[in-house]
């Protein structure tokens, strides 16, 4: 008895020893691109990042019109993609619960959701930039939509079915139309949910480079206009990183700490309208 | 309508084969207490008797028993339908029972007011009587262990007979006391005696109509009242 | 005495009145699976009708089929009649807006909309009346009033009501079913999910609603049917077994099979 005992805590010991190491093993990495990122990219954060131009190979600047390039590209995809994502998602959750046609889309859907970003780009490039004739920041956007469409689908869908049946019920049960059932009852249900999977799109796209190349391509200056190469932070950082120039890489690193920081700080927002509702 | 099957919780069966069981030990006392003050009467033992009334207090012993047997039940089983019948009709039973008991223990006190001597003639006619009366006694307790409705109403029918036949005794005793005023005495204490007796087959009639309702939910048709002296 | 005789007449007077809804032949079905079988009731007005029965004897499903909330879910559904006021509500022709405001229900979980009290009460009555804010408020009181929750929620209409505890939240269900004035009622276990203060809180409330309201309760709390309500059905394996007075049914009920589920004897 006493054998058997000692042999179950030594496997139980086992198993968390290897538990442990693989867990610090993942860990080492992150802390160390974490490290690296914060060491090579901190040096270079200062009031000019935000304020000057991606500078011409040997001098010093900033990265005003890539951040402005990207921030544009994800707001202009965000508000394509999200409602139209959300009402999708609506679509599947609550229309389609037994429908053949719900069933395919939610597969195409996944489909698309898992499909190689550089394939989206490519699509991007044939549809918009061959037929227009030129790189454009609409490209890009609309090709980060593209990205940023079936996420929102997938989790507004499952947002929605985590509202309770009882909860759609009972709203019934007063004799509401089910839109209204929809809009007044089910999306301040869902809304946290829904909105910490546009969050989490949004933290994807962000970092989205292979398609990019394809659409919005980079812009040496500073461009207002969507309707030619648009700078961003992604292509900047690629274009700059195999440059033989110090002074690039170091504004390489530090777009990259940004970005770096942008998706962390999003997730804690994420996490914190998380703990918020769940109270 | 038959209460087919034993209860799913087990404990209900066993508290309701106690209260039975405590209704049918009060019962056998009540008849055996019957034959013994009729026995005791007829040979003037009046040792006896006086042990029979000081028996009689285990008896209302047994009656709070099985009164707080079926508050227990009430209180804790939230007995329904039949059960709730049952219930209820053994609570009403107990009381009966033991009133029973009392007018066998009268029955008792009357021995000392005999003369210790001599013979009464219309003493034979009482063993008749106090048969029939603990017959319906005994017969009208089985029909309550058994739920039997039909034995019930056969109980009631009966009464009639116990009826006529205290009449009859009153009659007898009439003229016996017509006679010679010396039989007053002693035919007043058999009076009493046959009073009693035919109280208990009302008091057994009463019963039979608790256990026909426990058993159907129903009552017994009224039988015609009669007017006894 | 005087109280005597008029609850007297209150009983005779009720005989007499049509019964609010009438079943009639209605069979009722899961995909294949037939959950109702031939069921007929008639379900007085002004009165509480339970409804008991074991697990799975189709109780719950006959009362969804009295305001076809069942319509839902698509591989569910009903055959025959139900008449309301004598309108058959199982005809497709028949306004399911206008009978789900008729009959309102309130379900076993307790469940809130995430919004504030206030709205959750006038949820509904925005969608079916067109109220100023002043009438609306006075709406809201009245339901609030009327499903005893007023005077512990008066100042905080606006809080959410998910901070309310479990019998609260269900008395605030209530209000919701309340304030579209609704004729009938439907219960399903409203009480199963909440602790016994609460549940006799909201017994009391069934019997000041009664007067007023048609209610029909589904329970498998023997002891709350026999509490609450004046006619009980019950239900075996989809069928109406027996249905009768409350009192009759469980003091001497008719049926072996009726008196074998009340006394406990499940065989």
């Amino acid at each position: 008895m006493g054998l058997v005992l000692l042999q179950r805590r030594a496997v139980d010991a086992l198993a968390f020893l290897f538990a442990s190491a693989a867990t610090l093993f993942g860990l080492f990495w992150l802390f160390w691109i974490l490290w690296t990122t914060f060491r090579r990219g901190l040096g270079a954060i200062n009031v000019a990042l935000f304020t000057q131009m991606t500078p011409p190979p040997g001098s010093t600047g900033g990265l005003l019109n890539a951040f402005y390039g990207s921030a544009v590209m994800i707001g202009f995809a965000v508000i394509v993609g999200a409602p139209l994502g959300v009402a999708a998602g609506t679509y599947l959750a609550e229309h389609g619960r037994y429908s053949r046609l719900a069933a395919a889309v939610s597969f195409l859907n996944d489909v698309l959701l898992s499909a190689p970003s550089i394939v989206i780009g490519l699509f991007v490039y044939e549809i918009v930039v061959r037929t227009s004739g030129h790189f454009s920041g609409y490209a890009g956007a609309i090709a980060l939509a593209m990205i940023l469409l079936p996420i929102v689908v997938r989790t507004s869908d499952e947002a929605l079915r985590l509202v309770p049946d009882q909860m759609r019920e009972a709203a019934f049960a007063l004799g509401v139309p089910r839109w209204r059932v929809t809009a007044q009852i089910l999306y301040k249900a869902a809304m946290t949910a829904i909105l910490t999977g546009v969050l989490l799109g949004v933290a994807r796209i962000a970092g989205e480079t292979a398609p990019l190349l394809f659409t919005a391509l980079n812009n040496q200056f500073w461009s207002g206009s969507l309707s030619g190469p648009l700078a961003n932070v992604p292509v900047v950082i690629f274009q700059y990183a195999m440059s033989p120039y110090d002074e690039w890489h170091t504004l390489a690193w530090a777009g990259a700490l940004v970005l770096t920081l942008f998706v962390l700080g999003l997730n804690l927002v994420v996490r914190m309208i998380a703990k918020r509702t769940s109270k | 309508m038959t209460p087919s099957g034993a209860h799913t919780l087990t404990a209900f069966d066993e508290d309701m084969r106690r209260l039975r069981e405590l209704i049918a030990e009060m019962g056998a006392r009540s008849e055996g207490a019957i034959h013994e003050a009729i026995r005791c009467l007829i040979e003037r033992d009046s040792e006896a008797a006086a042990r029979l009334v000081e028996a009689d207090q285990a008896i209302d012993r047994l009656e709070a028993e099985a009164e707080d047997q079926v508050v227990r039940l009430i209180a804790l089983r939230a007995p329904m339908a039949d059960d709730l019948r049952d219930a209820l009709a053994a609570l009403k039973i107990a009381g009966v029972v033991e009133r029973i008991a009392d007018y066998a223990k009268n029955i008792a006190r009357r021995v000392k007011r005999l003369p210790a001597k001599g013979s009464i003639e219309p003493l034979s006619l009482l063993p008749q009587m106090a048969n029939m009366a603990s017959a319906m006694v005994h017969d009208v307790l089985v029909a309550f262990v058994e739920r039997d409705a039909a034995k019930a109403k056969k109980v009631s029918a009966s009464d009639d007979a116990l009826d006529d036949f205290y009449d009859s005794i009153f009659r007898t005793l009439l003229t016996f006391m017509m006679e010679n005023p010396q039989n007053i005495g002693p035919s007043t204490s058999l009076l009493f005696v046959a009073k009693n007796l035919e109280r208990i087959g009302d008091h057994a009639t009463n019963i039979a109509e608790m256990v026909y309702f426990a058993a159907t939910g129903d009552r017994l048709p009224d039988p015609a009242e009669r007017e006894t002296p | 005495m005087i109280e005597l005789m008029e609850w007297r007449e209150g009983a005779a007077r009720q005989s007499e009145e049509p019964p609010k809804i009438e079943v009639r032949d209605v069979d009722f079905f899961y995909g294949k699976t037939q959950a109702l079988k031939n069921v007929s009731l008639s379900v007085p007005v002004h009165a509480v009708t339970a409804i008991i029965g074991p697990s799975g004897c189709g109780k719950s499903t006959l009362l969804r089929t009295l305001n076809r909330i069942y319509e839902i879910y698509p591989d569910q559904h009903a055959t025959g009649e139900i008449l309301i006021d004598g309108a058959d509500i199982l005809d497709r022709r028949f306004p399911l807006s206008e009978l789900r405001r008729r009959v309102g229900m309130v379900f076993q979980k307790p469940t809130p909309f995430a919004t504030s009290i206030r709205n959750n009460v006038a949820f509904a009555l925005s969608y079916y009346e067109r109220l100023s804010r002043s009438e609306m408020a006075d709406r809201v009181e009245d339901a609030l009033r009327r499903a005893a929750l007023w005077d512990e929620v008066k100042d905080k209409l606006g809080a959410s009501a998910l901070s309310l505890s479990g019998g609260q939240q269900q008395r605030l269900c209530i209000a919701r079913t309340l304030a579209v004035r609704p004729d009938v009622i439907l219960l399903d276990e409203p009480t199963s999910a909440l602790d016994p203060i609460s549940t006799a809180r909201i017994e009391e409330l069934i019997h000041e609603l009664r007067g007023q309201f048609t209610i029909v309760i589904v329970t498998h709390n023997m002891q709350q049917a026999a509490r609450v309500s004046q006619r009980t059905a019950f239900f075996h394996l989809g069928e109406v077994v027996e249905f009768g007075d409350t009192a009759q049914i469980f003091t001497n009920p008719r049926v072996q099979r009726t008196q074998d589920y009340i006394t406990g004897r499940y065989g």
